[in-house]
């Protein structure tokens, strides 16, 4: 279909001055309602102001400590995770017996909201990382066992008897025949966690007081320093805006082979 | 005796853990894990039908209030802004940023506006937190409906009000119920949080103060009791989904079998 690409072509490019627009006019907002003082604008300071605050914080040494203490409780958490979530998937989701013995367990275990356990963490380990830790892992383990339990579920019997009428050996399965089926589900898995990791890190900076960016917003926020504020709010948007976009062209290559990728790509 | 065996399997592994927690915390005289028979004990004293009232429920209703006010607006502006493409242009790079602000940083912006002290400030926290799943869910709902239909629709001169409802918002009400799940756990989240952040009344606070105070028995009971709501939450929330997406079930049934 050579005919049609070019005008696909010219949409997306449309779109993507549309979106840039889109995105002008929000700051514009942000500029123009203090300045007429639609706004008072010690609640909502004109976006340069937030935007001079954002460079002034590139400079400072303070800044940069607390996104490597935030980068890295979320990192740490993530991974630990990660691994917790898909041996367990993979070992519960392959044996039968497991997967009945557990399902009610866990359908208890993961709606309860992890910020129960604020409360249980300060008392334990007061503003140190393992809070941040702890409610980092155990709200995003959830979410990557239950996609890893999906995946393994959804494995083709027939290929699954295949393997075993060639007696592959249980590590042989897992590796080429459960593996690749779970992938796809892994990665939705590995993009929601990532995300609720990221949540949960400044949940505990924000409101336990561990060291990161959360803290300096919670602090700059309670001394009057607004266009701090913004400023780190701003800061946590764009990661956050970054851990989707990783998220989502890891997925893409790690699926590179998968068929729901290769149609999108066509 | 399959149904039994169903019970059986599903009653093992809780009642095994209950009983390990309760055996293993017997005699436990460390401060933050109080034997479980302790906590049993005074869970009735702790949520007295005052704290109930006083605290629970208001909890609950804020939660309610918020979670509505983001259903309706996300659903409303999802609709909008997924049937027109210019505007999802438009709109999409700015959402995806307000997506990726995790919900607990509006705790201090909105501090800012509104105070962090009334009922009103927790709601429009917990909406704003709610709105992003649902909006974003709606608009790829909408966007994913099927040309032909909504044609057909215009062919056969549906009203604009029966296409909306017959076509659109049934045609992207599986992504809608996707988006209402996610909104529902980040409102409880946020319900807690807000509450630990102004400190007064709520579910939330009321476990805080216990910590606070060292009341550790009682603040395990806030624990479990919020764990049973978030449950309970996601078992109804799940009821309704399975009653008004039966269609869709039976129709995704139909298409495997075909």
């Amino acid at each position: 279909m050579a005919g049609t690409r070019p005008k696909r072509v010219a949409g997306r490019g449309r779109d993507a001055v549309l979106g840039v627009l889109g995105l002008l006019v929000v700051v514009g907002l942000a500029e123009a309602l203090p300045r007429l003082g639609i706004v008072n604008d010690s609640y909502l300071p004109p976006a340069s102001a937030m935007f001079a605050e954002l460079v002034d914080q590139l400079g400072e040494a303070a800044f940069w400590t607390d996104l490597g203490a935030t980068l890295r409780g979320w990192a740490t958490g993530l991974a630990i995770a990660m691994a917790a979530g898909i041996v367990l998937g993979v070992v519960i989701g392959s044996v039968g017996f497991l997967r009945d013995l557990t399902a009610s367990t866990i359908e208890f275990l993961r709606p309860i909201p992890s910020v129960a356990l604020i409360p249980l963490v300060v008392l334990l380990y007061g503003s140190r990382p393992t809070s941040a830790l702890i409610l980092v892992v155990y709200a995003s383990f959830w979410q990557i066992l239950v996609q890893v339990l999906y995946g393994v579920a959804d494995v083709d019997p027939v290929v699954r008897d295949t393997a075993r009428s060639y007696r592959f050996s249980r590590l042989t399965t897992v590796r080429t025949v459960v593996w690749p089926t779970a992938l796809p589900y892994v990665m939705t898995g590995f993009r929601l966690a990532a995300s609720v990791a990221l949540i949960l890190e400044i949940t505990a900076e924000l409101i336990v007081g561990v060291p990161g960016l959360g803290k300096s917003i919670g602090v700059a926020q309670s001394s009057g320093a607004v266009e701090k504020t913004y400023a780190l709010v701003i800061v946590v948007g764009i990661i956050g805006v970054t851990v989707n976009l990783v998220a989502r062209a890891l997925e893409r290559r790690t699926l590179r082979w998968h068929v729901s990728i290769r149609k999108e790509a066509r | 005796m399959r149904f039994a065996r169903t019970i059986a399997y599903a009653l093992a592994l809780p009642i095994v853990l209950v009983a390990v927690w309760w055996f293993a915390s017997a005699g436990s005289t460390s401060v933050f894990w109080p034997p479980l028979s302790k906590i049993v004990s005074v869970f009735g004293e702790t949520w007295t039908a005052d704290r109930w009232t006083g605290d629970v429920l208001p909890s609950l209703a804020r939660l309610a209030a918020g979670y509505a006010v983001a259903m309706a607006t996300g659903v409303l502006l999802g609709v909008v802004i997924g049937l027109y493409r210019p505007v999802r242009a438009f709109c999409e790079p700015t959402l995806e940023f307000f997506r990726a602000v995790p919900p607990p940083v509006l705790v201090p912006v909105i501090a800012l506006f509104l105070g962090y002290t009334g009922d009103a400030s927790k709601i429009v926290t917990i909406a704003l937190g709610c709105l992003w799943p649902i909006l974003l869910n709606t608009v790829e709902g909408v966007r994913g409906l099927d040309e032909v239909m909504l044609d057909t629709a215009r062919c056969y001169r549906f009203s604009a009000w029966t296409r909306l409802r017959q076509v659109v918002l049934r045609g992207a009400s599986p992504q809608i119920a996707a988006g209402a799940r996610q909104a529902l756990s980040i409102g409880v989240i946020l319900m807690v949080i807000s509450e630990l952040f102004g400190a007064n009344r709520g579910l939330g606070a009321s476990i805080v103060q216990f910590q606070r105070s060292f009341a550790v028995p009682q603040m395990w009971t806030g624990i479990i009791l919020l764990g049973v709501l978030g449950f309970l939450l996601s078992v109804l929330f799940r009821l309704v989904e399975h009653y008004s997406l039966a269609w869709y079930r039976g129709l995704r049934q139909a298409d495997r079998g075909a």
